[in-house]
């Protein structure tokens, strides 16, 4: 989709933007892994909210929900970091199977 | 160049070179005159041979190079004599002051400057009599008005009297002291 | 109620901060600029000011800083010299292109090496392409009035550009000269009572980023905001003058002339130098040679049309500058004067002096030698060093 961008004469002074528009740029696709949550597995210690460097995990009222796929680049972290022991409570798989 | 007088102050880094051209310059100020008081630019080091100066002038001054030729030196400190030329570039019939007991005449051999006017005043004993401590500069400042001619004596001393009282307010001996060391040194300073 | 007071360069400007109260001051010492920051520590301490000090551990972080406290919509100050500058290059353009009005005391001093602490003016002439405006000043009363002023030219919204207002090292900063102070509350109508940012990081009701990445596609159109803003500059800064000249009596231009009207021989310099030039000036009209001074007192943005329509006139001119471009052409003024020039139809016929360097002493002699020259000045070489032992 091409977007028309302003020239310099429009463009707000220096480089001045609204703050929390990474919310509205969707980086889901640009996943080629997926992780997936077993909520039978989770014990709610949130250290995969903790260690998300995109804000990707979902928690509502102190509680993991699940995973923003809008968002979610497919880096892994979370998975390498959830501590549940023998079978995590977030596994990564490939993206679209 | 006008009317402006250009003055070079010799001591020793700590003995107050700089405040004592930054004070004459304040002074000659407030009685109206155009100024620039200046150390000699550089890192200060205690005991080491200083320099500062002074233009006093009754028109605006916009010169901003070195002062090599000053028509008045004065001498805060008798032992840089023979370690340092204090008499370099001054110009026939200027002036140089030197704080020490000796006669003007004894001094002028010393140097081996007939063509120069030299004055003496003993400004370490007079401030160790008045101040209590040994502080040349501020009887020189006396001296220095009484050899320029360039403030009015009885002005001269009320200015000092309102500016040291503003920064001693809980020391009146310390003015007392200071202001009769620049009256002394004013009477006694003698030259040929 | 004009007060007059005895003051040098550094003390001059660090009354000049008491009196604008900033809101936030980051710096870190050095020589000659420490008394600045020094003095001005002295009155936050004091309580004489409401500004947040923020003693920094280097001239980088004093400008990221300053920067930071400017994006959040604070008035900012700082003061530095030499080698302080040249450790703040890397933030000087951010500040710039962010549009931030963090205004500058800056004092000249000469660059290592060899290590020196005396003027000329390599460290200014080095920042030129920040994106600041630089203004010089002859004395300690110029570079008082300069910083008041700076804050509006900084601050008016048609720019939002850095300011940096120099003296010359020890010869300005460090000479007590007489000088006239405003009221507190005459500086303070004259500034405003505080900065009105468009943007900050601190307004919640209209969140910002500020300072994205900025790619091929959006990095062009910001620089080129800069570029126009500095021309809109030239305009602004006349405008404060005005404003200044009408409440204060104090006329400053973006170059002044000293006898410069009818002069066939010209002198172009910048800071404290013009002052011993014009002593020279007078000589040599007593003389009855036609000479005559032409300040910079601008130098970014760069009156080239003033200078180009002061000059046009002339028979001969001598540029100075206190530093070198090392191009093997000649200095900074040199270049953009002579560039300024270049579509008169007739020309004076112009000569470069490089002098100065580290704080070698610049006297009466040397500006002789110099107005000399430009009475015969076919036999002179473009560019010469004036004041260095061969």
């Amino acid at each position: 989709m091409k977007q028309e961008k302003p020239g310099w004469k429009n463009l707000p002074l220096g480089d001045v933007v609204q703050a929390g528009t990474a919310e509205s740029f969707e980086t889901g696709d640009w996943r080629s892994e997926r992780p997936t949550w077993h909520p039978d597995r989770c014990i709610q210690c949130l250290q995969c909210w903790i260690y998300c460097p995109d804000s990707s995990i979902i928690v509502k009222d102190s509680k993991m929900t699940g995973i923003d796929y809008k968002h979610c680049k497919g880096c892994g972290i979370c998975a390498k970091e959830c501590p549940v022991k023998p079978e995590k409570a977030i596994t990564m798989g490939p993206e679209g199977k | 160049m006008d009317n402006t007088v250009e003055i070079r102050w010799h001591g020793r880094g700590g003995q107050g070179a700089k405040t004592a051209a930054l004070l004459f310059g304040e002074a000659a100020m407030s009685l109206g005159k155009n100024i620039q008081a200046f150390p000699e630019y550089g890192p200060e080091r205690m005991g080491a041979p200083v320099a500062s100066f002074n233009r006093i002038s009754s028109q605006p001054i916009n010169l901003h190079c070195s002062i090599t030729n000053p028509s008045l030196v004065v001498v805060l400190d008798p032992t840089l004599m023979g370690k340092v030329d204090v008499t370099d570039g001054i110009p026939k019939g200027g002036a140089i002051i030197v704080n020490t007991m000796m006669k003007p005449a004894e001094i002028k051999k010393q140097l081996g400057v007939a063509e120069l006017k030299v004055f003496t005043v003993d400004a370490s004993g007079i401030s160790k009599e008045t101040i209590g401590r040994e502080i040349p500069n501020t009887p020189m400042l006396g001296a220095l008005a009484k050899v320029s001619g360039l403030l009015d004596y009885d002005m001269m001393i009320k200015d000092m009297e309102k500016k040291l009282s503003e920064k001693f307010k809980n020391k009146p001996e310390i003015v007392k002291g200071n202001l009769e060391a620049i009256k002394r040194a004013y009477n006694e300073v003698h030259g040929e | 109620m004009v007060k007059v007071v005895a003051k040098t360069g550094n003390e001059a400007m660090a009354e000049a901060m008491r009196q604008i109260n900033p809101d936030v001051v980051a710096a870190y010492p050095i020589t000659p600029a420490t008394e600045i920051v020094m003095i001005f520590a002295k009155y936050v301490a004091d309580g004489l000011v409401d500004t947040e000090f923020v003693a920094v551990e280097s001239e980088h972080s004093a400008m990221s800083a300053c920067v930071g406290a400017s994006a959040a919509g604070g008035r900012v100050m700082t003061g530095t010299s030499s080698q302080g500058l040249v450790y703040m290059y890397e933030i000087l353009p951010i500040a710039s292109s962010l549009r931030l009005p963090i205004v500058m005391c800056d004092v000249n001093r000469a660059i290592s090496g060899p290590i020196n602490i005396h003027c000329d003016h390599s460290d200014t002439m080095a920042a030129q392409d920040f994106g600041w405006i630089q203004m010089f000043s002859e004395n300690s009363q110029e570079a008082y009035d300069g910083l008041i002023q700076a804050i509006r030219i900084a601050e008016d919204p048609r720019l939002r550009l850095p300011t940096m207002v120099t003296t010359d090292g020890f010869i300005i900063s460090h000479c007590m000269d007489k000088i006239e102070l405003l009221d507190d509350a005459d500086v303070k109508n004259f500034i405003g009572a505080e900065r009105k940012a468009a943007d900050s990081l601190l307004n919640l009701d209209k969140p910002v980023t500020i300072g994205l990445i900025d790619l091929q596609d959006y990095y062009f159109e910001h620089r080129c905001q800069v570029a126009d803003a500095m021309k809109n500059a030239k305009q602004v800064i006349l405008e404060v003058a005005d404003e200044f000249a009408k409440k204060f009596g104090r006329k400053y231009g973006l170059i002044d002339g000293y006898l410069l009207d009818d002069a066939e021989y010209v002198v172009v310099a910048l800071g404290s130098t013009c002052g011993t030039a014009k002593v020279v000036v007078d000589e040599m009209r007593a003389k009855g040679v036609k000479a005559g001074l032409l300040k910079i007192r601008v130098f970014r943005p760069f009156p080239a049309e003033e200078i180009a329509a002061a000059l046009s006139k002339a028979k001969a001119v001598a540029i100075l500058d206190r530093s070198d471009t090392w191009s093997a052409q000649g200095g900074h003024v040199f270049t953009e004067v002579r560039s300024g020039m270049f579509d008169l139809k007739a020309r004076p016929k112009m000569i470069n002096y490089i002098y100065g360097l580290g704080g070698r002493e610049i006297n009466l002699e040397h500006l002789r030698q110099v107005f000399g020259d430009l009475q015969n000045v076919d036999k002179q070489p473009l560019v010469q060093y004036l004041g260095v032992r061969e």
